[in-house]
């Protein structure tokens, strides 16, 4: 289809019809967008409402009845809703195309079906609101989830259904990927967002079924009491944390992984030099997916299991932070002599490396099994993985959505205003996170209502911090909602990237390019 | 019976694939990965089976006494029947015999029937005697008459098990009727034969499946 000028696939057809009907890639990606930046909004909101409710000691702003209620719909939208279907769903569906020269992912239908998935699913999870909400936290642990007497099944059956999002999203990658590559597109000269991309799709699809049984078998035990949990009845409340963390470990690689794909293309592209280690850091992605699966028992250290499962797991999950240091030091060594812009886009990766590094050297600090033992369960662990997920992931998707502005809406955003952003995230995220490091390695217990009169100041600090970041995401908002409203209009390519997506008009036209790319060379030539 | 007839209907490549054959090595490999994630998920039940049946071995003895292994075994000989019929549609299609297609496609249909029959007849068996998952469970042999603990367990797994792949069964049958449609409106042919070649892909997956269940609940005693 050769289409004309100032055509491209948001002004092609007009129309919410068209929208909710449409194969189209990008514009299912945006429809992605939308849902995740809503959901996103949503679970910000009960962080906000959790760090007000521990402010102080004892009650703030509710009973403790309704403060599980927020740390389970946190957990529960932040997790399935946002940081999985964030990447991949939402800019892997936009720019997988795109950045391997292909004019659609293989099973259009499929793409589209995965969104409404996540919408259904979305909505069974909310219903459960109407039965007195759900307070197992977003983990539903066995026994509690079976025995509490409100809409857990609701939010667990949700879940159920986003997974088919997931899987079938991982499906059409992992096929795209393999089949629809433009000439000359050989593997090594992909970029590796997309092989983060490749590598999540692995762990979607190898994962998420066995998280799709685990809750099924969690809905038959609350509503037909069949007792393989059950302890009561012969069975082992053990076996279910076994198969949700052989599910959710998995999990943390598919928001983490193409979160490392999108440092990947910022980092080159903002100190325009050719990134350093390609081979290595597209294999470590491989090779995380791989451990991925093989570190799950280092969730259940004190819950029982035999000691030599421990020392085995111990080990394997150290394994782990083999292939990420390889990419972090790939990402320093490409900013080596590199001519870096401090973009917004760049500010937020450079903050990645130092936030995901303290993120993934707590992990391993939590690895060891004997300090394990003491940090299990306390607020060092919600700082960990928040230095992950919040420092890690997100920073990644906003630099990745502020690089990508241009492309996807074909105008451009406020640039100080952006950086502007970083530096209220940013301290935000630190001021709220690294209190709760000291908080844990004092002994306050995560997930409770209330605590001990000596944890008071950091809390308030942490709180503090947390009004901090949502004060910045905020503005983040403002960036892109401007940005599309009232931005200038971009060029092709703005920063003078290498990568397919740049050659194309911004925005695309509905087949991506108006000529089939032949691909030359690697993906990264700078210099 | 068979005539050529596959000139009529012609399958139009999607717009974002090079060639009709790109387009079909896709769907098979889409539909590979899709039956990975099948035998994943079942694969977290056999995990499960596995685990209570070393914990617990004579309770899944005096459990799969209950079960009828001959209707089992007619079960059995249903669906690996069905499965040649299956791989037959496709074969027919090869060879553009639309009559052929459709009688095995209509045969591999009613031996899902079939098998659906024959599981409702041993689940209302199961029903009426009370031999239910968990707490449901409310067979006389509870009070001690079979002599093992936990016997609601093997129910459960029987139930949970059974009720998954009958499910797919389903799924299975529906996809079958709507191939049925296709085929006697003649879109099949040794052009374009991909719809039956994926559900065929997915069929046998539900047919080995049940060979493993099979044993796994009825001959384990």
């Amino acid at each position: 289809m050769s289409s004309a000028p100032g055509v491209n696939y948001l002004n092609e057809k007009s129309g919410l019809w068209s929208w909710l009907t449409t194969l189209d890639h990008k514009r299912i990606g945006i429809m992605y967008m939308i849902s995740v930046l809503s959901f996103f909004a949503i679970g910000g909101a009960f962080a906000m409402l959790i760090r007000w409710e521990l402010f102080g000691a004892g009650k703030n702003i509710v009973d403790a009845a309704t403060y599980n209620q927020f740390m389970t719909f946190h957990g529960a939208i932040m997790t399935f809703m946002v940081i999985i279907p964030g990447v991949p769903a939402f800019l892997g569906n936009f720019f997988l195309p795109l950045m391997i020269g292909a004019k659609d992912v293989a099973f259009p239908r499929v793409n589209l079906l995965s969104w409404y998935c996540l919408m259904v699913g979305a909505a069974i999870s909310f219903w459960s609101l109407f039965y007195h909400g759900a307070d197992t936290g977003w983990t539903f642990y066995t026994p509690y989830s079976i025995q509490t007497d409100n809409g857990t099944t609701w939010l667990v059956a949700g879940a159920f259904v986003m997974g088919f999002s997931s899987i079938l999203t991982g499906l059409n990658f992992i096929v795209t990927v393999h089949k629809l590559r433009a000439p000359g597109m050989t593997f090594f000269r992909m970029p590796l967002f997309i092989w983060g991309l490749y590598s999540t799709a692995v762990i979607q699809v190898l994962a998420t079924p066995v998280l799709g049984i685990t809750l099924l078998l969690l809905i038959a035990e609350r509503t037909m009491n069949i007792g393989i949990f059950d302890p009561a009845m012969g069975g082992d409340p053990v076996l279910f944390q076994h198969f949700f963390w052989f599910y959710s470990h998995p999990a943390v690689y598919i928001m983490i992984l193409p979160a490392m794909g999108i440092i990947s293309e910022l980092i080159t592209c903002y100190s325009k030099k050719t990134i350093f280690g390609y081979r290595a850091i597209a294999w470590s992605s491989i090779g995380i997916a791989a451990v991925s699966f093989f570190v799950w028992g280092h969730h259940m250290f004190v819950s029982g299991q035999s000691e030599v499962a421990g020392i085995v797991f111990s080990f394997l999950t150290m394994l782990v932070g083999v292939p990420t240091a390889i990419k972090t030091f790939n990402w320093v060594a490409t900013l080596y002599k590199g001519s870096i812009e401090f973009s917004a886009p760049m500010l937020f990766a450079l903050g990645f490396i130092f936030l995901f590094t303290i993120g993934g050297v707590t992990g391993i600090m939590l690895a060891v099994t004997a300090v394990d033992v003491h940090f299990h369960d306390t607020y060092f662990v919600v700082a960990h993985f928040h230095y992950v997920m919040v420092g890690g992931t997100l920073m990644a998707i906003t630099g990745g959505i502020y690089h990508w502005l241009p492309k996807m809406f074909g105008k451009m955003y406020n640039e100080g205003v952006a950086r502007f952003s970083f530096v209220l995230i940013f301290i935000g995220f630190n001021v709220t996170f690294f209190p709760q490091f000291v908080l844990g390695a004092m002994g306050m217990p995560r997930r409770y209502y209330d605590y001990l009169p000596a944890f008071e100041p950091l809390n308030k600090v942490s709180s503090l911090g947390a009004w901090t970041i949502g004060v910045g995401f905020l503005f983040a908002l403002y960036v892109v909602v401007d940005c599309i409203l009232r931005g200038k209009k971009a060029p092709d390519n703005p920063w003078g990237a290498k990568t397919l997506e740049w050659q194309t008009s911004s925005p695309p036209p509905h087949e991506n390019f108006t000529t089939q790319p032949v691909v030359t060379g690697g993906p990264y030539e700078y210099r | 019976m068979s005539t050529a007839n596959t000139t009529e209907y012609h399958h139009h490549t999607a717009h974002h694939f090079d060639s009709a054959d790109a387009e079909y090595r896709a769907s098979k490999l889409g539909l590979w990965v899709f039956l990975m994630t099948e035998i994943l998920m079942f694969g977290g039940l056999f995990v499960g089976y596995i685990i209570y049946h070393q914990k617990m071995p004579e309770t899944f003895a005096a459990g799969s006494k209950f079960l009828d292994w001959k209707l089992g075994s007619l079960n059995t000989v249903i669906l690996i029947f069905s499965s040649l019929t299956m791989a037959l549609s496709i074969y027919y299609a090869q060879i553009g015999k639309k009559a052929m297609v459709l009688y095995n496609l209509y045969i591999t249909f009613f031996c899902g029937v079939g098998f659906m029959v024959v599981k409702s007849i041993e689940y209302s068996h199961k029903i009426h005697d009370g031999l239910l998952p968990g707490s449901l469970f409310h067979h006389a042999a509870e009070a001690g008459s079979a002599g093992v603990a936990h016997l609601p367990i093997y129910f459960s797994f029987y139930f949970v098990m059974t009720g998954l792949h009958g499910s797919h069964v389903l799924v299975g049958m529906g996809l079958i009727a709507w191939l049925i449609v296709r085929a006697h409106k003649g879109h099949f042919g040794p052009q374009y034969y991909t719809p039956l070649e994926c559900v065929g892909l997915f069929w046998h997956l539900v047919d080995l499946i049940w060979i493993y269940l099979f044993p796994l609940l009825y001959l384990v005693g």
